[in-house]
């Protein structure tokens, strides 16, 4: 670009932000529901993005395949016996049950996961919560927390520890407990486990051998780790779309507030146009000064409301969306994300929300701006 | 030296209310001299005046620019060419209502990407010529009639411009301040300007400034 | 430097563009900081052999996505706001509804 171009650009700029500073009001506002609606998308964008890496990088040493017994196509208890044949499966390291289940705190009305650790079974009675289980039942480590058996007595727990506030993402709602008072709460038999997790050498044989147990039994249902990776990507996009969807009634508000300001040209508006024709400004001038005014205010809505999103998201814990994560959850967890942030989400924001604006902005003037100057001296 | 040829110029061709604006206009405007077009209002002195300031192109006819045919040129052209070789001063002002004074002045260089310093100061420099320096920081709409046509002046001669071109400058002055107008058109006369003044008003066409009048009804010049 | 409105513009326009640029560096900061806070929670997998993030705690479907029945989202509430866009569009079944309602 040569100086004078950069000068005339220059120009334009100035001429644009007094133009726009005439209408404060009206133009202040359009940018505060511009950022507005920027910021409600991008908050979803961050989050969404955010929890998907967590689980990518959390997730990472999930056990590689996971065996359910279904029945009637519900999840069902899974025989020990099945242990053996899929361990003689070629490829297969390891198989070992998983004794968990949900145990529901009616008092509370609270949902948590409990989860056998094996290491806990030297020490009946003894149970590590997680921080959320902690934190809606008041208690702390050597509490007290009373378990309602299937006959009706109870049984009375002693917490051992917590876990950090840190690990809440994956713990938070987690009652680690002893074999012996998990099968004693649930009447658990002897000779079943909720699931088999198995350790596999090779990875590249993972679909071979789910084929073969699904061969073996087929009343199981093998589930690949990557499997639930992408049982993530596809209940977060799916969450961020439905939050999306609530949020095109706001989108759609706008459009038509931007429609209304870009397209309803004003007589005023449409004399100044033909004032600058007559005066010496060609018809890409309008336009380049069109395009400033739509750069100006999208531009500034983008990164405004960008700022505010990753503040929200990431330093405010995204409180405004508490509500609809938390559902009908009693059990919210608490957890601090870690901020990702990728190039390609934020320029498809970009051209979705500055792009299309800008276009909108020029596009109806347009006409006004190729009208003959000499209509300034007919009015 | 603007020559016309032939000049016709029809609205709206075709359509029911089509209409004849002007028609067999011939006339050759000396460069430094002035000249008025008068005439009862719809005579076409507003039409002749635009395609004289290459804003409106004729129908039929030809316009030289000097040596330059410039009825076929292209828009981007054209506006150079209106840009750089002539003011205008509208019957309205047409100041941009809401921003300074001096930006009005300035706006009609922004496509040439001058300097903003050399151009401020140019513009500053115009105001205070006419008096109007005090009021560079206004806005228009908080001028007197004189104050905005001088403001109008100033904004038409900031390309530096080599023709005049006014219609009905008079139109919302009192006698003392188009007296005072003609005043500032004979100094710029005497710089060399060519002027085009559209007016019906005496003080206008009587004046000594102007060289020649040319009388115009019905879209012909007598 | 700022006698110019379109200066100012710039300028804010870069200083914009530089916040924006300092979020990828903050978030490049914020993940080496947790990496140890991560690596705990890798262990804590690991160890307990989890399979899902614990975040929506209301149902079975939620807390565990990837465990779910493959026929999940028709096992609970018709009308449950986790299924969104298809679950506003069913109605009740007839035995569920109040007497005397539609």
């Amino acid at each position: 670009m040569t100086m004078s171009a950069f000068e005339k650009h220059r120009h334009v700029i100035d001429f644009t932000l007094s133009s726009l500073l005439r209408r404060k009001g009206k133009n202040f506002s359009l940018l505060a529901v511009y950022t507005f609606v920027i910021f409600l998308v991008a908050s979803v964008m961050f989050l969404t993005h955010s929890i998907k890496e967590d689980a990518y990088m959390v997730l990472t040493d999930a056990p590689e395949i996971t065996v359910q017994k279904l029945m009637a196509g519900r999840h069902d208890l899974i025989p020990l016996s099945y242990m053996e044949p899929i361990r003689e499966i070629r490829g297969v390291q390891s198989v070992e049950p998983r004794l968990w289940g949900y145990y529901f705190d009616g008092t509370n009305k609270a949902n948590y996961t409990l989860v056998v650790k094996k290491e806990m079974n030297n020490t009946p009675g003894a149970i590590s919560v997680g921080n959320g289980v902690a934190r809606n039942l008041l208690v702390k480590e050597n509490g007290i927390i009373p378990f309602k058996a299937y006959d009706g007595s109870y049984l009375f727990l002693k917490i051992k520890d917590v876990f950090s506030s840190e690990s809440e993402l994956v713990s938070s709602d987690l009652i680690l407990i002893s074999e012996q008072d998990f099968r004693k709460i649930f009447a658990f038999p002897p000779d079943v486990a909720t699931d088999l997790v198995l350790r596999v050498r090779n990875p590249r044989e993972l679909t071979t051998i789910a084929t073969k147990i699904n061969q073996m039994f087929p009343d199981t249902r093998p589930i690949l780790r990557e499997e639930i990776l992408r049982t993530y990507e596809a209940v977060f996009d799916w969450r961020g779309g439905l939050v999306i969807i609530i949020l095109w009634g706001a989108a759609l508000a706008f459009v038509i507030l931007a429609w209304d300001r870009a397209t309803g040209l004003s007589a005023e508006e449409k004399r100044e146009i033909g004032i600058l024709k007559a005066i010496g400004w060609e018809t890409s001038d309008v336009l380049l000064m069109k395009f400033w005014e739509g750069a100006v205010i999208s531009f500034s809505a983008f990164s405004f409301g960008l700022l505010l999103a990753y503040a929200h998201v990431y330093f405010a814990s995204f409180i405004l969306f508490e509500s609809t994560i938390k559902g009908w959850s009693i059990i919210y967890p608490q957890f601090r994300l870690t901020p990702f942030v990728s190039i390609y989400q934020i320029a498809t924001l970009f051209f979705l929300t500055v792009v299309p604006y800008t276009v909108t902005t020029i596009a109806p003037s347009w006409r006004a701006a190729t009208i003959d100057p000499d209509m300034v001296m007919r009015a | 030296m603007i020559r016309l040829n032939e000049i016709r110029k029809v609205f709206n061709t075709g359509k029911p209310n089509e209409f004849v604006a002007l028609q067999g206009i011939n006339l050759t405007i000396e460069a430094h001299r002035a000249v008025a077009l008068t005439g009862p209002s719809g005579s076409g002195k507003t039409t002749l005046l635009s395609i004289l300031g290459c804003m409106a192109r004729p129908t039929a006819g030809r316009i030289l620019l000097g040596d330059r045919e410039i009825t076929s040129l292209p828009e981007r052209f054209l506006t150079e060419i209106r840009r750089s070789t002539f003011g205008f001063i509208f019957q309205q002002y047409n100041l941009i209502k809401g921003i300074s004074v001096l930006e009005n002045v300035m706006i009609p260089a922004y496509p040439t990407g001058e300097k903003h310093a050399s151009l401020k100061e140019r513009a500053t420099k115009l105001l205070n010529l006419f008096n109007v320096g005090s009021k560079a920081d206004s806005k228009p709409e908080w001028l007197s009639g004189g104050e905005a046509q001088r403001v109008a002046i100033a904004r038409a001669l900031i390309n530096n411009p080599s023709v005049i071109v006014a219609d009905e400058p008079t139109a919302h002055l009192d006698t003392r301040l188009s007296l005072e107008l003609m005043a500032i058109l004979k100094d710029l006369k005497e710089e060399g300007k060519t002027l085009l003044i559209a007016s019906h008003d005496p003080i206008v066409h009587s004046s000594e400034v102007v060289d020649r009048v040319v009388a115009m009804r019905d879209g012909q010049m007598q | 430097m700022f006698n110019r409105k379109s200066h100012v513009l710039l300028a804010f326009f870069l200083v914009n563009l530089l916040l924006v640029g300092l979020l990828f560096v903050h978030a490049r900061v914020v993940q080496q900081k947790n990496r140890v806070s991560f690596l705990e929670k890798r262990k804590i997998v690991k160890e307990l052999q989890l399979t899902d993030l614990c975040i929506f705690t209301d149902a079975r479907y939620t807390r565990h996505p990837s465990m779910a029945d493959s026929n999940t989202p028709f096992q609970d509430h018709p009308l449950s706001l986790e299924h969104f866009p298809s679950g506003s569009l069913m109605v009740l079944p007839p035995h569920l509804r109040p007497h005397g309602n539609e």
